[in-house]
């Protein structure tokens, strides 16, 4: 951690209390992103990215969530501690957020004008007039054709790449942007126009001095966007680096199927069938305190059912969670390739 | 939209004529001779003979319903059997009445109903989601007639608060032009005699509240429970995370969502009152067209039962439309189709 550090979540717990039980979405989670950083936070569906990141601005649902343990220090500020109100008040200022699904993540009733100026009059002293003309502004920021015009459009006017941007748009009206959030934001959008938004954030992200948490499911997202990767697995961090050494050298098995299983692994170009990781997500229910990835595993040993591992520092900055981890290194880099 | 009302327009004209072949077989087929109620027990067979030829009654019935035809087009509903005054006439008298009091009861039920629904959802599950809703429950359980009489009870007997009935006080006599009692006082504000005006308002609150308690209960169910969906919906995520005003995110991004089935339940509500006002008008001796109608179904009197009938069925018809119209003023999707 430098003294950049823009946001640092430690040791965060949140738990969700359903009918069928306590279900433990992320545990002991600490990470950090510094000022002007890309961060990918990467994993599959279901293990606790997006909690991660709504555990930031606080909008998980409570109940049924629980943020049981920990601290998310924002430039020197716990927003744990802090009021809804002062919360309320990073939101859209400080903290802005994109999310998964543009289709619906705009109001149909509202013109998206009329959306973007309700944020700017929010947070400043601001005419409706003065708001609009912002809003086409921001539009023409982020790249949409004839910005007047489609300010007085409705959303469902709008074709999902369009509704992308201008979610990003929104996500841009604070005057001074400290950390975007993106989750997903390019899972629902077919892979032209995937590029199109990636290129649109890069270059806002640049033009505006901000931090960007991108949380993803896809490698190849986080190869072209981050510059340093969280890798989490059923709720927990197991892998930590940067860009470079992750993909170059991936420590931890799950990190490793996850290269593995990707169709643009040069072993794959004499072969027709995928690498997959064997075995299914664990029930996030019935999580032991051990290693969670440990029945899927390769390297599994008995430990790995006990408890879960400590850190293993491998390099500056990269670090695995794994109680078999020279073993893990020194058998993984050779399956590698 | 001009377009879209008038196509709406043209597809009242074969609804309208339904609701007029109905109502006209429905009461030829009544049992129940109307020479005879007007005539009495004891007159004579000639007397009979001459009083049917004077209405048409001895013509074939195909005959009778083409000449009804002709004369509803001209909106000529014939005169009352009864009190021999067209039928037209009484209805301009009745039904303005029935109008403003259905019309205050629905205000009543759809500021309070709203307003309580928008409360227990946003406070889904605690005390006061339970009272309010188990309030609902009882208002849509409690016969009108006994609410009506204990209210008159409690407020006009016991506390002397309110007129146990009546549209004005009978003192204050003016020549009415619309019949709609409010309009009809509203100048006399204006030249010293507030109290005409006054006098209709205080004569209109009991019967509203009575009138307005079962739609008020269904308006704050449907409430809840649309808004409780919108709650969920990605766009209130996205609102939150730009930092919005939580009174703003529910009383205008949530709200205007979820008033779609709202409006359609209190246009029906509002039909409903029209034709079922019977009740109430009896008790708080409102002049009103259900009590009319009423005793024109008791005293076989065909005219005015058809003209009261299809004049209710009309307006009820219009309710509709104008539902639909608020629906494309709501939906922007609605609106380009």
């Amino acid at each position: 951690m430098s003294e950049e550090t823009l946001l640092s979540m430690e040791n965060i717990n949140v738990h969700f209390n359903t009918r069928r039980g306590v279900v433990k979405a992320v545990r002991d989670l600490s990470l950090y992103i510094n000022k002007g950083e890309t961060l990918a936070l990467v994993g599959e569906s279901g293990c606790g990215k997006s909690v991660t990141a709504h555990t930031i601005n606080q909008l998980i649902p409570m109940p049924p969530g629980v943020i049981e343990s920990g601290s998310v220090i924002f430039q020197g500020r716990d927003l744990l501690q802090c009021t809804q109100r002062e919360v309320q008040d990073l939101r859209g200022t400080q903290i802005s957020m994109i999310f998964q699904e543009p289709m619906t993540s705009l109001n149909p009733v509202f013109k998206i004008g009329d959306q973007l100026a309700d944020v700017f009059m929010a947070h400043q002293d601001m005419k409706k007039k003065e708001a609009l003309a912002k809003a086409v502004e921001l539009l023409k920021l982020v790249k949409i054709p004839s910005p007047e015009k489609r300010a007085y459009d409705y959303p469902h006017q709008l074709s999902g790449g369009m509704r992308q941007r201008v979610m990003i748009a929104m996500a841009l009206a604070s005057p001074d942007s400290g950390l975007m959030i993106a989750d997903e934001p390019t899972t629902a959008l077919d892979v032209t126009i995937q590029a199109q938004i990636l290129d649109l954030l890069n270059d806002l992200k640049d033009k505006v001095n901000m931090s960007l948490l991108l949380i993803t499911h896809d490698m190849g997202v986080v190869a072209e966007m981050a510059d340093r990767v969280v890798v989490m697995y059923a709720g927990r961090k197991v892998e930590e680096g940067t860009v470079y050494q992750i993909f170059d050298n991936p420590s931890h098995p799950y990190t490793l199927g996850l290269l593995n299983s990707l169709p643009s692994n040069d072993k794959y170009k004499n072969s027709t069938r995928l690498e997959a990781i064997p075995g299914n997500v664990p029930d996030l229910l019935s999580l032991g305190e051990g290693c969670p990835f440990a029945n899927r595993c390769n390297w599994s040993s008995d430990v790995c059912n006990k408890s879960f591992p400590g850190k293993t520092e491998l390099a500056e900055g990269h670090s695995i969670w794994c109680h078999n981890a020279t073993k893990v290194i020194a058998e993984g880099t050779k399956t590698n390739g | 939209m001009i377009q879209y009302i008038l196509k709406r327009l043209t597809m009242l004209l074969p609804t309208l004529f339904g609701v007029v072949t109905l109502v006209f077989f429905m009461i030829a087929l009544a049992p129940g001779d109307p020479a005879r109620v007007m005539l009495g027990e004891r007159a004579s067979k000639e007397k009979l003979e001459k009083l049917r030829a004077d209405l048409g009654l001895d013509k074939p019935l195909a005959q009778q319903y083409t000449l009804y035809l002709k004369r509803v087009v001209h909106l000529d509903f014939g005169k009352s059997i009864k009190s021999g005054q067209p039928v037209m006439n009484e209805v301009k008298e009745r039904f303005p009445a029935t109008v403003e009091l259905a019309i205050c009861a629905m205000i009543f039920a759809s500021v309070l109903g709203i307003w309580i629904g928008v409360i227990s959802a946003t406070k889904k599950n605690t005390w006061i989601d339970y009272t309010s809703m188990v309030g609902a429950l009882v208002g849509v359980s409690m016969p009108v007639f006994w609410l009506a009489l204990v209210m008159i009870m409690i407020f006009s007997v016991h506390l002397n608060l309110f007129p146990t009935g009546g549209r004005i006080n009978i003192r204050y006599y003016f020549s009415p032009e619309s019949n709609f009692y409010l309009i009809d006082t509203f100048k006399y504000l204006f030249q010293g005699h507030p109290e005409y005006f006054l006098s209709a308002l205080h004569h209109l609150i009991l019967p509203s509240i009575a009138l307005g308690t079962i739609p008020l209960a269904i308006i704050a169910r449907t409430t809840r429970s649309s808004m409780l969906e919108v709650l969920k919906q990605d766009y209130m995520k996205t609102v939150r995370s730009a930092g919005i005003k939580e009174k703003r995110v529910i009383y205008r991004y949530a709200l205007r969502n979820a008033l779609l089935p709202v409006i359609t339940v209190i246009g029906l509500q509002f039909g409903l009152l029209l034709a079922g006002a019977i009740l109430t008008e009896t008790i708080f001796a409102w002049p009103g067209i259900g009590k009319w109608i009423y005793q024109a179904i008791e005293a076989r009197d065909y005219p005015a039962v058809q003209g009261g009938i299809i004049i209710i069925s009309t307006t009820f018809v219009l309710i509709n439309l104008v539902v639909d119209l608020l629906y494309s003023v709501i939906n922007p999707k609605i609106r380009l189709q």
